[in-house]
């Protein structure tokens, strides 16, 4: 398994607040191979953010990561120092945000923001700096990215934010990239010109992606395999195929069954009914139960990772093992 | 941006004529000067040809075109106790007010915004909390008794400091300076301080503040997410941010110190325009409090002026606003 980028074992990040520990990543596991996209899923709250941020080594007080290795390409993460993660951070590791809007400083033009960004980690010059910075923008799809460098952030849309945000990850041609919910209020288009883009850079130079998103149609087209996270767990994972077929985890099961494309047309969208508990002091047990209808009294303890077939693991005691209707 | 200057401009001059009024009607309120200007024993002939001379028999109205005619022409009248053009007079104090005020100013920026910098990037460390603890005292501590134990501490026990009058001065621009000389640097460091205590107070706490509002944003957590120094996202993309307030309470605080000069200038007799003005007033010297008056409106539109052009320059989003 050399041609793992990323493995991440047992990560934990809570955030230390007065009301209590908030346990937003708990103990999860999962790994991304070489040139691989995994679509990390959830409902808002999950933890996916917690999880991006915990990878590049920058969850502020009063969260930290608390267990686990990350290993990325063999070293782990959470071993390095502030000026060892520096150098890979925007270099080999780079994450897009997840709101357009704020990610980019305001009082600073587009050029700067970007040639800072290449000449951080390459000794070149200033031209040479700028010349990539426009190039990344047309890759995005910036029309006259010339003229656009020198434009501030707030000339620019919240689309075309996102876009610069992703051209600047795409500047050092990184071997992990974390992109959180990348192509959310893009318009069709143009999230297929970024997709494709993605798609050539991890075919090209064995960039793996982790794509965390919402939406189970982006990543069914996407994504090489899939983790569904719930409560700051990771609950499932597998390819990508034989998990939006095959769902085990009754959690996975509701999501694929509250995707429009999926309900005959006419028929009420199916909800997951209830909500995503708070995960302060959240109690032992599977998060899960008080939504699931297969609980039983089993389920008042934590359920282990389980491995019910070749490249697919499992937390649920009661996993649904019928097909999607 | 040329139309945004006239318009300022025609406001400006708005406000120096609804000011001229003000202060007119004002100094009338406050008493007659001929009671103190003349002699107890001065007969009423002598009392009438001295009223008659400083034009005080006419009504105010009167006065006050009288006065607006000679202002169109620069003349804002005569000191009543000097007999020299109140202008003149002003013009020659100005220059050492100027001086220990834009020290002042220097002194709160350059001490201010690193010792706020530092507070705000390490809030619980015990520097930064003993920096914002002393802040406190920058802030409370009346002016002239700081003025007053620092003549006792440096000019009286230590001897270091002298602690009156601005010493040797050298002419630049055909004006007398004391920072060009050492002797004059050496009788200012005591009255600008005094006067920089608040507004180095001021500018810490304002510079802590947008630290700490301006670290959790995304925009950093992005910058670091590129990798870029610790340096640079603190004092490239932290600082821009943080000056946009900075600028404008400084500038702001320029006209306030220059005010607030008097009693600074009273305790270390720097001879200032504030000095000029409290004896002016005591003796009811009306020109001279109008024209002192007039330059200090003058000099508060100026400066807004500048920090509006200052402004534009620190945020683009300004910038474009002007040009629509
Ligand atoms: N600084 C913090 N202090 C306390 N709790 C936090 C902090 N940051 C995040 N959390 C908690 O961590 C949990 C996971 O947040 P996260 O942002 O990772 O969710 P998400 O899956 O990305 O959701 P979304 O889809 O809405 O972006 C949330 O319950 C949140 O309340
Ligand atoms: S462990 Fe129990 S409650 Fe949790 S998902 Fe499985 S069946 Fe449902
Ligand atoms: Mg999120």
């Amino acid at each position: 398994m050399s041609e793992l980028t990323l493995d991440v074992q047992g990560l934990s990040t809570h955030f230390f607040t007065r009301a209590g520990v908030v346990k937003a990543v708990d103990d999860i596991s999962f790994s991304v191979a070489r040139g691989r996209v995994l679509g990390l899923v959830g409902e808002s709250g999950s933890g996916k953010s917690v999880t991006g941020f915990s990878l590049i080594g920058l969850v502020d007080p009063p969260g930290r990561i608390t267990t686990g290795k990350i290993l990325f390409q063999g070293r782990d993460l959470t071993k390095l120092d502030e000026r060892e993660l520096r150098d890979l951070r925007g270099n080999r590791i780079a994450m897009i945000f997840q709101d357009p809007m704020m990610t980019l400083n305001p009082v600073l033009r587009i050029d700067t923001q970007m040639i800072e960004t290449v000449m951080a980690h390459d000794n070149v010059s200033r031209e040479v700096a700028r010349q990539r910075s426009r190039d990344a923008l047309g890759m995005v799809g910036i029309p006259s990215p010339e003229e656009r460098l020198t434009s501030y952030p707030h000339q620019f849309s919240g689309g075309m934010r996102k876009r610069v945000a992703i051209a600047i990850a795409l500047l050092h041609r990184p071997d992990l990239i974390i992109a959180d919910e990348p192509t959310t209020a893009l318009d069709v288009t143009i999230q297929a010109q970024i997709l494709a883009e993605v798609q050539r850079l991890a075919r090209e130079v064995g960039t793996a992606l982790i794509w965390i998103t919402h939406d189970l149609s982006v990543i069914a087209g996407l994504a090489d395999d899939i983790a569904v996270m719930y409560a700051g767990r990771i609950v499932e994972t597998g390819a990508v195929e034989e998990v939006l077929d095959r769902p085990l985890h009754p959690y996975t099961h509701g999501l694929i069954g509250s995707v429009p494309s999926r309900n005959a047309r006419g028929s009420r969208l199916r909800q997951i009914p209830g909500m995503t508990p708070s995960l302060l002091n959240l109690p032992v047990g599977c998060a899960f139960r008080s939504r699931c209808p297969r609980a039983d009294a089993a389920c008042a303890a934590d359920p282990p990772d389980s491995f019910p077939v070749e490249g697919r693991t499992l937390r649920c005691f009661h996993p649904q093992l019928e097909m999607v209707a | 941006m040329t139309t945004w200057m006239l318009r300022r401009l025609i406001q400006a001059v708005f406000v120096m004529l609804a000011m001229t009024v003000i202060v007119f009607i004002g100094v009338n309120v406050i008493g007659d000067p001929i009671e103190i200007l003349i002699s107890p024993e001065a007969d009423q002939a002598e009392r009438a040809r001295a009223v008659a001379a400083l034009g005080l028999d006419k009504p105010l109205w009167e006065q006050y075109w009288k006065f607006l005619l000679g202002a169109l022409q620069g003349d804002l009248g005569r000191s009543f106790v000097f007999n020299e053009p109140a202008l003149k007079l002003i013009a020659q104090r100005m220059p050492a007010t100027l001086e220990l005020a834009l020290t002042a100013v220097l002194m709160s920026v350059v001490i201010g915004i690193p010792l706020g910098l530092y507070a705000g990037l390490k809030p619980s460390s015990l520097a930064g909390r003993t920096i914002m603890g002393v802040s406190i005292l920058g802030f409370s501590l009346p002016s002239f008794w700081v003025g007053l134990m620092l003549i006792m501490v440096f000019a009286v026990q230590l001897g270091w400091l002298p602690s009156t009058g601005r010493g040797q001065t050298a002419e630049l621009f055909g004006v007398q300076w004391s920072f060009l000389t050492a002797n004059g640097l050496a009788h200012m460091v005591m009255p600008a301080t005094n006067l920089a205590l608040g507004n180095i107070a001021l500018v810490l706490r304002l510079t802590r503040a947008g630290v700490r509002e301006n670290l959790p944003m995304d925009y950093v957590k992005f910058a670091r997410a590129k990798g870029i120094s610790p340096s640079r996202v603190v004092f490239v993309h932290v600082l821009k941010n943080i000056m946009i307030p900075i600028v404008t309470v400084v500038g702001l605080e320029i006209g306030g110190l220059i005010a607030f000069a008097v009693v600074t200038e009273s305790v270390f007799a720097w001879p200032g325009m504030g000095k000029l003005i409290i004896d002016s007033i005591n003796v009811l010297d009306r020109p001279v409090i109008v024209a002192y008056l007039m330059m200090i409106v003058l000099l508060f539109i100026v400066i807004n002026l500048i920090v509006d052009l200052l402004y534009t320059v620190l945020d683009p989003r300004v910038r474009l606003e002007n040009k629509e």
